[in-house]
């Protein structure tokens, strides 16, 4: 076994060292012929016989006592099987499970789950779940953050964020050459994810079976356990494809029942929740209320950064949406103030959506820089350079890799920055007004424990073994891209098996960790081998060169299958999280820069084109990754400019709860996005040099847009998203 | 979606003899599909017209165009006819939905297209229009895309067709079989019915009358426009839209004919409008005054009181646009 703890840099690994040349090439995703040809078998598509169909029974109300149910209705209707609503599994929450969290007699949030109807077919199922009646004694809720602020809790003790006060704030506030003041808000938000939470579960001898699309399937697997009563090893979990995560896909209440259901039937049960109950019972991504204080002396530094939020949580979530985490360590400013505020609301709780903190901080922080350069008579690149730290301004650290200088220098000189007009609303196309405005991009970087197989067979070819997911993301290709280049192998000679929670448990799919981990535990998995086969090359592992299915070593050139024999070469690789984490400061930069059309008579806003630069360590694979980055950027376009499930406040439900009315951005909405990657191995995060991507690409976007909005039109909206009529309101009359 | 029976009509006379109660027909689907999924509509028979001979588009010797009710709204918008034509239709059309969605849309369901309105669409809320003598719940709540003009203490939907609109303004006329096999011939003028207190009630249309054709008048002169104003670039409904034709000559306008869509519950037209306008020079004042006619009723629900200076706003540079006059 090639353990690891990251406690020091990594001596070296045979992946650095390999000449097979597919790393880091935009190469194709090895899944993406089955993917695009509709092949590649996701979790609900799984073919098993006997398998009847759920729906979700709902409740229409936020808050009250459930009195009864009424299933005769619903008993009646042809192909119907059961209804199970009396089982006291049933959750109450959106990935809260097990027992302190299940019961159906009171609700806490709208639309909350009550039970499942199970028939022959979808239709069936879906029509029976429609004909039961849920008794409710209503009761009045709690949906407005602001109204119960005075309740607030601080943050959670194990939150990744606590509250920091370093000096005085209100003195240097009241110092400042230069200061900002101001409020922002973000609504609540939805991952959106184009596949639903969707699962089959299946029970045999006790063993419950479970195909689902799910992000982390280790954690999944306790979670569920604990959730219908066995233990875990009675639990198997198998999520080959993932249709969209985004932080959602952790466990919901589709697996719940289906596995419920299946255990009461006696026979498969699969259930895909509909697009409008994603809405209410998959957790959401909190709205927040965030006041931004920054101050400046005379020449433009920053002496003070302030940034205090309030979120809002359900009753029963434990976790904080970490707003001010951008905003941490990205300037200098000797004046520091971070505090963070939980109102408990009856709604459904909210978690982790793509980048928690840095997607809806940095609209609010990278706003309001814009706003002080401005102030300061600065250009906002200028100033963010000024106000660039050497240290982590707020532990000292060093920094592990930061290119953040580096990036806006390229990216400015790449947009043509020097042709933006500094005076608002003063370039004009016909109707349109046109500005640029440019927002920095940071993410923390992490990297969890995680495990995996390689075996090397007698025929040459390798199989990578991990429970590690593929989330859309490219996983599939990258760790094959590892194993390879590691094992001198091209890459149609490199099998790659994950999504399976019978194979050696990864840290999966999520904080943008997932290269980072699965691959450095792939990468060390191979160290085994290429050990092995250097011994039988008589050489040490730095000595042997592998290329081509092919050893050599001093005059000799041997056919790996040849090295290799009767008996395949196992390498089983375990990485662990260290204190490097702790002895840098490790973080992915970025800048953003967008360029807008903003309509002079309706407010209308439309994308010209964006640039991102992104510092994320090595690259793997360059296509994926750019595919990554411009996810993550069209993301900050929807941030900026439309996302916004919004609470009716008479009853707690999103009202506009399907695709249709929460408006992400489509293909119109999208203009050219360029992606530029400044690449620095960063030796101190992992083995394998990388750093979190995905997340790292949506942060800073929106305010780049919202940024620019400002500089096309002269309205500065603090609301997000900036839909027209709040930029309407500020334009002159025609 | 709650249990039906099915029928496949092989003529219009066999579709209409086919109807019985809670009978519905069904085209392209694109509407009435999503709506019995989520059992808004639960009709207890769908009688199927898909293939009925009524997709043709035909010129007529007064110079105006037929157009069968079951014409794809890709192909009408494509027909060079009424690109060269009708323009404002044409481009009202490829305003709407997506290219899957025009595909499959026919002529005749577009017209009776149901509201977007938020509660409408969820039957755990109550909605007069879904279940008459529930309440408004748009009224007090959420109502960012909905009515600011012909609203009723109990409705303030929109109607949500791009394509409606366009026909308003070009004095569209509705030809229908009715159940009892006599045809009629209604304008699109006196087609809808404002909600008042039955919102359920969007037509004229008696039960089982099937819409066979639409048929347009003569090209009107002058210049066309269609200008619509979303969330988003592509697949959103108007938060406003603007059809105009209007000709200009000796100076003065001759000629004016404007219909909205996102402002009322039917696509808009108001006499008033185009009272203000026809014998005037094009003057900025002479838009504002227009402008005002369109908007002396309109009347906010909280969240869409942003529609009515948008309107405003709207309007104005169209008929800037359509003048030729700089702004």
């Amino acid at each position: 076994m090639a353990d690891y703890k990251m406690d020091a840099d990594h001596p070296g690994t045979a992946m650095a060292r390999g000449v097979q040349g597919v790393l880091g090439k935009g190469l194709d995703r090895i899944e993406g012929a089955l993917k695009v040809s509709g092949t590649a078998t996701y979790g609900y598509e799984h073919q098993i016989d006997n398998v009847a169909y759920g729906f979700l029974i709902t409740a229409p109300a936020a808050k009250g006592k459930v009195t009864g149910f009424d299933t005769e209705a619903a008993r009646a209707l042809p192909g119907v099987l059961d209804i199970i609503v009396d089982d006291p599994r049933i959750p109450r929450q959106a990935a809260a499970f097990g027992p302190a969290h299940a019961g159906n007699d009171e609700i806490d949030h709208y639309d909350q789950v009550m039970g499942v109807a199970i028939a022959t077919s979808f239709e069936a199922a879906r029509a029976a779940a429609k004909a039961v009646i849920v008794h409710i004694d209503a009761a009045d809720g709690r949906f407005d953050t602001m109204a119960d602020v005075a309740h607030a809790s601080g943050p959670p003790k194990d939150s990744r964020l606590q509250d920091v006060a370093k000096g005085d704030i209100e003195q240097a506030m009241a110092e400042a050459a230069a200061s900002i003041d101001q409020v922002y808000t973000t609504p609540n938000q939805v991952h959106a994810a184009m596949e639903p939470h969707a699962s089959i579960a299946a029970w045999e001898d006790g063993t419950l079976t479970l195909w689902s699309s799910l992000q982390i399937l280790k954690v999944a697997r306790q979670v569920l356990a604990k959730a219908v009563g066995v233990e875990s090893a009675q639990v198997r979990i198998l999520s080959p494809y993932v249709g969209g995560g985004f932080g959602g896909k952790m466990l919901g209440p589709d697996a719940v029942l289906a596995a419920i259901a299946a255990q009461k039937l006696g026979r498969p049960v699969k259930i895909a929740m509909a697009r409008q109950q994603l809405f209410h019972n998959v957790y959401r991504r909190t709205d927040t209320h965030q006041r931004l204080r920054l101050a400046a002396d005379k020449d433009g530094r920053m002496t003070a950064i302030g940034h205090d939020s309030v979120v809002s949580q359900g009753p029963d979530g434990g976790f904080m949406e970490p707003v001010a985490l951008g905003s941490i360590s990205l300037y200098a400013a000797p004046v520091r103030h971070f505090t963070h505020k939980v109102v408990t609301l009856d709604m459904v709780m909210a978690g982790a959506v793509r980048a928690p903190g840095e997607a809806v901080g940095m609209l609010a922080l990278e706003s309001a820089i814009d706003e002080l350069a401005e102030q300061c008579g600065r250009d906002p690149i200028d100033f963010r350079k000024l106000n660039e730290p050497e240290v982590d301004p707020m532990t000292g650290a060093p920094f592990s890799t930061r290119a953040l200088v580096e990036c806006l220098d390229w990216g400015a000189q790449q947009f043509g920055w020097a042709r933006r007009a500094s005076t608002p609303a003063s370039v004009r196309e016909g109707e349109w007004l046109i500005g640029m405005g440019v927002a920095a991009a940071v993410r923390i970087n992490l990297m969890m424990d995680s495990e995996a197989r390689v075996t090397l067979s007698p025929d040459g070819r390798a199989r990578i073994e991990t429970d590690m997911t593929d989330i859309g993301t490219g996983s599939y290709t990258i760790l094959a891209q590892i194993a390879g280049e590691a094992l001198g192998l091209p890459l149609d000679c490199v099998d790659v098996v994950l999504g399976d929670t019978d194979l050696p448990p990864a840290a999966g799919s999520g904080g943008s960790f997932g290269a980072a981990s699965a691959g450095s535990s792939v990468a060390l998995a191979c160290e085994d081998i290429v050990a092995t086969l250097a011994e039988r090359m008589d050489a040490t592992p730095e000595q042997m060169t592998l290329k081509d299915g092919h050893a050599i070593a001093g005059n000799r050139r041997v056919p790996l299958a040849e090295l290799v024999g009767a008996a395949p070469l196992v390498g089983n690789g375990k990485i662990a999280q260290g204190s490097n984490a702790k002895t840098y400061s490790q973080a992915a930069h970025g800048a953003q820069f967008a360029e807008v059309a903003v309509n002079a008579i309706t407010g209308e806003v439309r994308m010209r084109r964006m640039l991102g630069v992104f510092e994320a360590g090595r690259i793997l694979n360059a296509k994926t990754a750019r595919s990554q980055a411009i996810g993550g950027m069209i993301w900050g376009i929807g941030y900026a400019l439309m996302e916004d499930a919004v609470l009716d406040q008479r009853t707690g439900q999103f009202v506009n709860h399907d695709l249709a009315e929460y408006h992400v951005p489509a293909h119109a909405d999208v203009p050219h996005l360029d992606v530029h990657f400044i690449e620095h191995v960063d030796e101190h995060a992992n083995p394998i040099g990388v750093k979190g991507l995905g997340e790292l690409s949506i942060s800073g976007a929106g305010a780049a847009v919202t940024n620019a909005i400002y500089n096309a039109c002269g309205v500065r909206v603090r609301d997000f998203p900036m839909t027209l009529d709040k930029i309407l309101a500020g334009l002159p009359p025609l | 979606m709650k249990t039906f029976d099915y029928a496949k009509a092989d003529s219009p006379e066999a579709a209409v003899a086919a109807v019985g109660t809670g009978t519905k027909f069904i085209a392209g689907g694109t509407n009435l599909l999503d709506l019995m999924k989520l059992q808004i509509e639960t009709p207890d028979k769908l009688v199927d017209i898909s293939r009925l001979d009524l997709a043709q588009i035909e010129e007529r010797e007064d110079g105006g165009l037929t157009i069968g009710a079951l014409v794809p709204n890709s192909d009408l918008a494509a027909d060079p006819r009424v690109v060269e034509h009708y323009a404002v239709l044409s481009r009202a059309l490829l305003a709407g939905a997506s290219g899957q969605l025009r595909n499959k849309a026919s002529t005749g369901g577009n017209l009776l297209q149901r509201t977007r309105c938020y509660y409408f669409y969820d039957t755990a809320m109550p909605c007069n229009k879904r279940e008459p003598g529930t309440g408004c719940s748009a009224i007090g709540g959420f109502n960012r895309i909905l009515a600011v003009l012909g609203t009723s203490e109990q409705c303030i939907a929109t109607h949500p067709s791009d394509m409606a609109v366009a026909m308003r303004a070009l004095d569209a006329t509705i030809v229908t079989l009715k159940a009892d096999g006599d045809r009629r011939r209604i304008s699109i003028h006196e087609f809808y019915r404002l909600p008042g207190d039955t919102p359920e009630i969007e037509t004229v249309l008696e039960p089982g009358e099937l819409i066979t054709h639409v048929e347009l008048p003569a090209p009107p002169k002058g210049n066309q426009i269609y200008r619509k104003v979303r969330d988003r670039a592509s697949y959103a409904f108007a938060l406003v839209s603007v059809a105009g034709v209007l000709s200009v000559e000796d100076g003065k306008i001759a000629s004016a004919s404007f219909a909205f869509g996102g402002l009322g519950p039917m696509p808009w037209r108001d006499a008033a409008v185009e009272a203000a306008l026809v014998g005037k020079a094009p003057s900025d004042a002479v838009f504002e005054a227009a402008a005002t006619a369109l908007l002396a009723d309109a009347k906010g629900y909280g969240s869409n009181d942003f529609k009515i200076p948008l309107a405003r706003r709207v309007l104005i540079a169209c008929l800037r646009d359509l003048t030729g006059a700089a702004s």
